[in-house]
């Protein structure tokens, strides 16, 4: 049994918010699910975490576009060589470039070095050698990250993946099975450097391996953004972290989101542990907190019972190698009432949950509208998510928003395209149109 | 103890017992060579079998005539509700002393033709037998109820120092769980049940402790059940025996009932029974007056209701529909003890005065805290308006730390005959609201097997639908018996 006391080691603690009055017949269930975690890797800043150091690969893309404009390279050069300064001694690393093949470039033979100050200043040596040409195939990348994390015993296995173009040099499912190999392995922070790249590709790279995504339109920007990532995978404190959820029989699971910092569907991740329970995978945590959006659906019953619609509990490894332990948990009733007015009320944070990601929603419909030359649509979609920011107070994307279109109203969602949007603004909104605010509380 | 009280005057110079002939003193009660009980002797007119009331007699309260379409009888005040001593004379303004009757019973002369005069002890049905005739008494009609201020109360000399109270005390809380299968699922007898109550198979809530509870002593007996509709008991109660200075017998029942749109309703309601039951308790042996004691068992109440507010609880459900709201309840008592009828609530749970003779007028004893109630006491609107409102059903006063401001109401009666004081939270009453229709619904029998009679009447709610949570308290009493405090 691990030791709960050591500082580095966070406590989690699960909070439900619902309203778990169900009218007579009822049968969905919402509840929010606020999962803290306290004591982690940046408050105790020991340098080690639970079941040993960090290990972290930053793969930089080197296909011939990144010299076109030069500064991309020079960013990423000098990006890389910011991340290996924040990079805590102790911590595992390195450096990998990637085209159309995956090439290690420090330490560069199959295995990671240990940060301290030799390996740091040889590790920015080597960058010299980060040279563009070639193409774009990030699921050699991602393997050969796979590789070099997967040699070594650690506790936070971490992927930092820049890149500039599309991944022209593979197929779409070879970059699927790359990720599907590597899901649950290592955790992977993806950007997007100038506007070259496809923002779906991205995403999807950073919510397989359950980190973030985002653009850097700036390559002057990329360095104070890998300083800022590394950071946070520094604070990191325990890695393979599962969200389980027990439902009774009869009740079926209609989806699990986690709602902030951003929206992420987890729903399709689910791995069976035993009887009517599953595991929904969250990666590493530091000294954070998130929030779930929970549905089930309950057979219906009888006003006066009561049952207990859903079980959630934190799931953490064990260092030592043994079964995987339940560190907190919280219940999710369903009370079905008489009283319309209690069986009717929503929820804050349900309600507040929902529109983020009806905003999420409506920003990525009203976007691919626009794409595709349907400007009703997107003027309606996109006039929704400036309603739903405006009403929600998520200040950033409303701020996103108005650099696509003119508001005329924000409160009644009435907006009109703009003739000429910049493409990284664009970009930049699709990107973090998931990036949600939290309940004002 | 000391006090001996005035006996009445029945007019006898010899015994009537037509084998005695015993010469007796007008101011005895029995008579000394055969123990005949003279009071009991003399003959109603032929052919009227029930008791006529003279202008002068004696009146209980009678059940106001119902509004046509209303909902409720006239709410009356404490201080309107004639009431008098069982001699028919108006109650002393000041409350009455517990170690002896302050009001001397000017003595019931009358017993129905044909019936054999029981002994005055005789328990509920003997007395239930006999009901009082109004001897011409002095004083009249014109009478007022003991002033419902506690403040005014008279302390008894505890000489005989506080009594253990062998009755005991028997909060709700205190029932064991009933005969469920130990770690079972009761909904689908297939799974086990979890740490948390829920079975780990379909998720089913198990019966809880609170769901259904009784508790019974010879003087007292109460039953509380979840009902049909809600999903947990947030009513609770606490009922006692408890022994006066001297060694007469008190009965305590207090009925609580959680605000449902608060948090920890049902705790609020378990910590209000609790609190009054034990202050009752403890306050009775001592020689505090009923009256006093419910003042003060309702003040404790309170306080313990809102120090609920202070502590966190653990409530799984922190919607917003309960947004900041401190456990609040409602909460009514009765003490009977000594000839006396103490009732004390605030909030909408109510008591009910019901003759063991059903053709006696039964009556409401508490005026509900609501909004109905004060709407139509402001003479803002008729009861039919007012009860039509969707607003006649909450409440304007209650225990919780949010409370405006605490109102105990008390009152004191001292019915001549015996009967059945009901005590009960609205998931009973909502089904019988008139006196009238709660003295049908109560088993002729209630005096004297109170558990099986409280059985009946939340059987009679859960009939009626089970809406709400529904809790009852009976408590039989027996006006004092002729002669009492003299030997």
């Amino acid at each position: 049994m691990a030791n709960f006391a050591k500082p580095s080691v966070p406590q989690f603690s699960v909070d439900v918010y619902q309203n778990a009055y169900l009218p007579d017949g009822g049968r969905d269930v919402d509840a929010v699910v606020t999962v803290t975690a306290t004591g982690g890797g940046t408050s105790g800043a020991t340098g080690f975490t639970a079941g040993g150091p960090a290990g972290v690969v930053i793969v930089v893309d080197c296909s011939g576009s990144m010299n076109y404009p030069p500064a991309k390279m020079e960013g990423a050069r000098a990006a890389t060589a910011a991340a290996v300064d924040t990079l805590r001694d102790g911590t595992s690393f390195a450096v990998v470039a990637g085209t159309h093949v995956a090439t290690p470039v420090y330490p560069g033979d199959g295995r990671l070095a240990v940060a301290g100050p030799r390996t740091r200043a040889e590790a920015k040596q080597a960058l010299a050698r980060l040279t563009p040409d070639g193409g774009t195939a990030i699921g050699t990348w991602l393997r050969l990250a796979d590789a070099l994390l997967g040699g070594e015993d650690l506790a936070i296995r971490h992927a930092v993946l820049l890149t500039d173009g599309r991944n022209e040099h593979e197929s779409p499912e070879a970059l699927r099975a790359a990720l599907d190999a590597c899901a649950g392995r290592f955790t992977c922070d993806a950007r997007g450097v100038g506007t070259d790249w496809e923002v779906k590709e991205v995403t999807g790279i950073a919510s397989a391996l359950l980190g973030s995504a985002d653009i850097v339109a700036d390559p002057a920007g990329l360095a104070a953004d890998f300083t800022a990532m590394m950071e946070n995978v520094m604070g990191k404190g325990v890695a393979d972290v599962a969200l389980r959820l027990w439902t009774p029989v009869g009740a079926e699971l209609v989806f699990v989101k986690q709602v902030a910092p951003a929206v992420a569907d987890l729903t399709g991740r689910r791995a069976d542990t035993g009887p009517r329970a599953g595991d929904y995978p969250t990666g590493s945590w530091g000294d954070e907190s998130r929030d779930y959006h929970v549905r089930v659906r309950v057979p219906a019953n009888t006003v006066g019972q009561e049952m207990l619609a859903a079980r959630v509990s934190l799931i953490l490894p064990d260092p030592a190698g043994g079964e995987a332990r339940p560190v907190s948990q919280g219940l999710i009733r369903a009370v079905w009432t008489h009283d319309v007015a209690m069986a009717t009320a929503i929820n804050p944070q349900v309600a507040h949950y929902t529109g983020q990601a009806e905003l999420a929603d409506a920003i990525q419909q009203g976007l691919d509208a626009r794409k595709s030359g349907d400007r009703d649509g997107a003027t309606a979609k996109l006039g929704r998510a400036v309603q739903l920011a405006a009403a929600s107070g998520n200040a950033d994307t409303a701020k996103l928003l108005s650099k696509v279109v003119d508001v005329v109203d924000a409160a009644a969602g009435t907006v009109r395209l703009k003739a000429k949007v910049a493409e990284a603004d664009e970009m930049t909104l699709e990107t973090r149109s998931t990036k949600t605010v939290r309940v004002k509380r | 103890m000391s006090q001996k009280p005035q006996p009445p005057s029945h007019g006898l110079t010899a015994c009537p017992n037509p084998e005695c002939g015993e010469p007796v003193d007008p101011r005895d009660r029995y008579c000394g060579a055969c123990g005949h009980d003279l009071s009991a002797t003399v003959e109603q007119p032929a052919g009227q079998d029930r008791p006529t009331m003279p202008i002068a007699a004696p009146v209980w309260p009678e059940a106001p005539p119902r509004e046509p379409g209303s909902l409720s009888t006239m709410t009356q005040h404490p201080g309107e509700l004639p009431g008098t001593d069982s001699g028919g004379h108006a109650l002393p303004a000041a409350p009455v002393r517990t170690d002896g009757p302050a009001a001397p019973p000017a003595g019931p002369v009358a017993a129905p033709a044909g019936e054999p005069a029981g002994g005055p002890a005789a328990g509920p049905a003997g007395g239930a037998a006999a009901p009082p005739s109004g001897e011409t008494v002095r004083g009249g009609g014109d009478f007022e109820l003991a002033a419902p201020d506690p403040r005014a109360a008279v302390r008894v000399d505890p000489a005989g120092g506080p009594t253990a109270d062998p009755g005991g005390d028997a909060a709700a809380g205190d029932v064991p769980p009933g005969d469920v299968p130990e770690g079972v699922c009761v909904a689908c007898r297939a799974g086990r049940v979890d740490g948390d109550g829920y079975c780990e198979n379909c998720g089913h809530a198990q019966p809880r402790e609170r769901d259904h509870m009784e508790r019974e002593f010879p003087t007292v007996a109460a039953v509380s059940d979840r009902g049909l509709r809600h999903h947990r008991n947030e009513d609770s109660f606490s009922i006692r025996e408890a022994v006066l200075p001297g060694g007469r017998p008190a009965a305590v029942a207090v009925v609580c009932d959680g605000v449902s749109s608060a948090h920890r309703p049902d705790e609020a309601s378990a910590a209000a029974a609790r609190t009054a039951g034990r202050v009752l308790g403890e306050a009775l042996p001592r020689g505090t007056h009923p009256q006093q004691a419910m003042h003060e068992a309702i003040v404790a109440a309170a306080e313990a209701v809102t120090a609920l507010a202070r502590t966190g609880g653990d409530d799984t459900a922190p919607d917003s529909l309960h947004g900041g709201n401190s456990p609040a309840c409602t909460i009514v008592g009765s003490v009977v003890a000594d000839g006396l009828l103490v009732v004390g609530w605030v909030g909408d749970s109510r008591a009910y005065w019901v003759p063991d003779d059903r053709t006696a007028p039964a009556a409401r004893l508490t005026e509900d805290d609501s909004w109905a109630a004060q709407m139509v006491k402001a003479g803002l609107m008729n009861e039919a308006q007012a009860y039509a409102d969707e607003r006649a059903h909450a409440i304007t006063g209650w225990l919780g730390a949010d409370a405006y401001e605490l109102e105990p109401h008390t009152a004191a009666f001292k019915p001549d005959r015996p009967g059945v004081v009901v005590v009960c939270t609205d998931g009973l009453w909502n089904y019988a609201e008139a006196a009238e229709t709660m003295a049908r619904v109560l088993p002729a029998d209630a005096a004297l097997r109170p558990l099986p009679a409280a059985r009946a009447l939340v059987g009679h709610a859960l009939d009626g639908g089970g809406h709400d949570n529904i809790t009852v308290a009976l408590l039989p009493f027996v006006p004092p018996p002729a002669g009492a405090g003299s030997s």
